[in-house]
């Protein structure tokens, strides 16, 4: 069953692939154009993963697998993904 | 900061806070520090090799480490937290990564006024914000605004009492929403626009605000406070899934 949180909940998979602070990333919705910190996202939570959603048009964002030892990201509707650093 | 990793704590004291919750005191060699609102992922394995992560925030304040506390509570049919909440023993190790999130985090030099409101164990993480409030010797005016159904399911209750007595700034509001003792003096009904209107701060005041319960609570006081005209960038929410387990 998927439940609606937000990017927080996500945020500890998204960190253990990317060595920074992710919920103060900030994405840019290819659909609608709208950029959000990843911590201010709709994320829904499910056995294997995790779908990052704008908050705005409920577009999805990032979609998270990790299972059998590999994690996959598909985020072809993330225009600009800015990271920072420290 | 670099990539999180796994790392064991092991339980140092637990303490039950309510009937459905309990607090489990950590003690982690390699615990990097944390920021009062930031949470842990918990993983536990099974022999099988199955495994189950759930979120849990930190109820400690950062002056405790390398002691975390977090309290947990338990879900009947969850994975994770009636092990959490009735299995686990001093002495036991629990597998765990962080501190997860810079979002919903408040720091004493971040000022205020301050606005916490929390729906059930959506307490936890503002009780990390007061406590390092206390520990910080901050005086940043601050509200609490609590939603529990009982008072039997006010979690932190005499620490709460505890800390208006010794603070200055301080208030704490409670609401009760199924059952209230005879005498209450305190609000009896679910958060909705015009009791957050008695209670927030002035919008001229520009409260941070931090929000933290179920899913559909945060929501409502969130669109409320946005209808009474806070700034939704000042509104940082943390919500948990309907069955209270992340």
């Amino acid at each position: 069953m998927e439940q609606k949180l937000d990017g927080n909940a996500a945020a500890g998979m998204l960190q253990a692939i990317f060595p920074f602070d992710m919920t103060l990333a900030q994405v840019t919705c290819a659909g609608c154009g709208t950029t959000t910190v990843i911590g201010a996202t709709a994320a829904y939570m499910h056995g294997m993963g995790a779908i990052i959603r704008c908050p705005r048009c409920d577009n999805a964002l990032i979609h998270i697998v990790h299972a059998r030892g590999r994690y996959w990201l598909d985020m072809r509707s993330v225009r600009v993904l800015e990271i920072k650093e420290g | 900061m670099g990539r999180l990793s796994w790392q064991i704590g092991e339980v140092v004291a637990t303490r039950p806070e309510t009937v459905r919750t309990k607090s489990i005191t950590l003690d982690l060699p390699g615990w990097m520090g944390h920021r009062a609102g930031q949470h842990v992922d918990v993983r536990l394995t099974a022999q099988d090799g199955y495994q189950a992560e759930r979120s849990y925030s930190i109820a400690s304040p950062p002056e405790e480490a390398p002691r975390v506390t977090l309290t947990v509570e338990r879900i009947d049919d969850g994975e994770v937290s009636p092990y959490l909440t009735e299995d686990l023993l001093v002495g036991d190790k629990l597998e765990l990564r962080g501190p997860v999130g810079g979002y919903f985090v408040w720091e004493a030099q971040m000022g205020g006024p301050l606005l916490l409101v929390a729906g059930g164990s959506g307490i936890v993480p503002l009780m990390a914000m007061l406590r390092h409030r206390a520990a910080a010797g901050s005086t940043v005016a601050t509200r609490l605004l609590y939603s529990s159904r009982s008072l039997e399911d006010v979690i932190y209750r005499h620490e709460l009492d505890h800390l208006l007595k010794s603070s200055t700034m301080l208030e704490v509001v409670q609401t009760l929403t199924r059952a209230h003792p005879p005498g209450w003096t305190g609000y009896a009904r679910r958060i909705d626009t015009q009791l957050l209107r008695e209670v927030a701060w002035p919008v001229e005041q520009r409260p941070q605000i931090f929000i933290c319960g179920p899913t559909p609570f945060v929501e409502t006081a969130a669109a409320s406070l946005v209808e009474l005209g806070h700034e939704p960038g000042r509104i940082k929410t943390e919500r948990f899934g309907p069955t209270g387990e992340t």
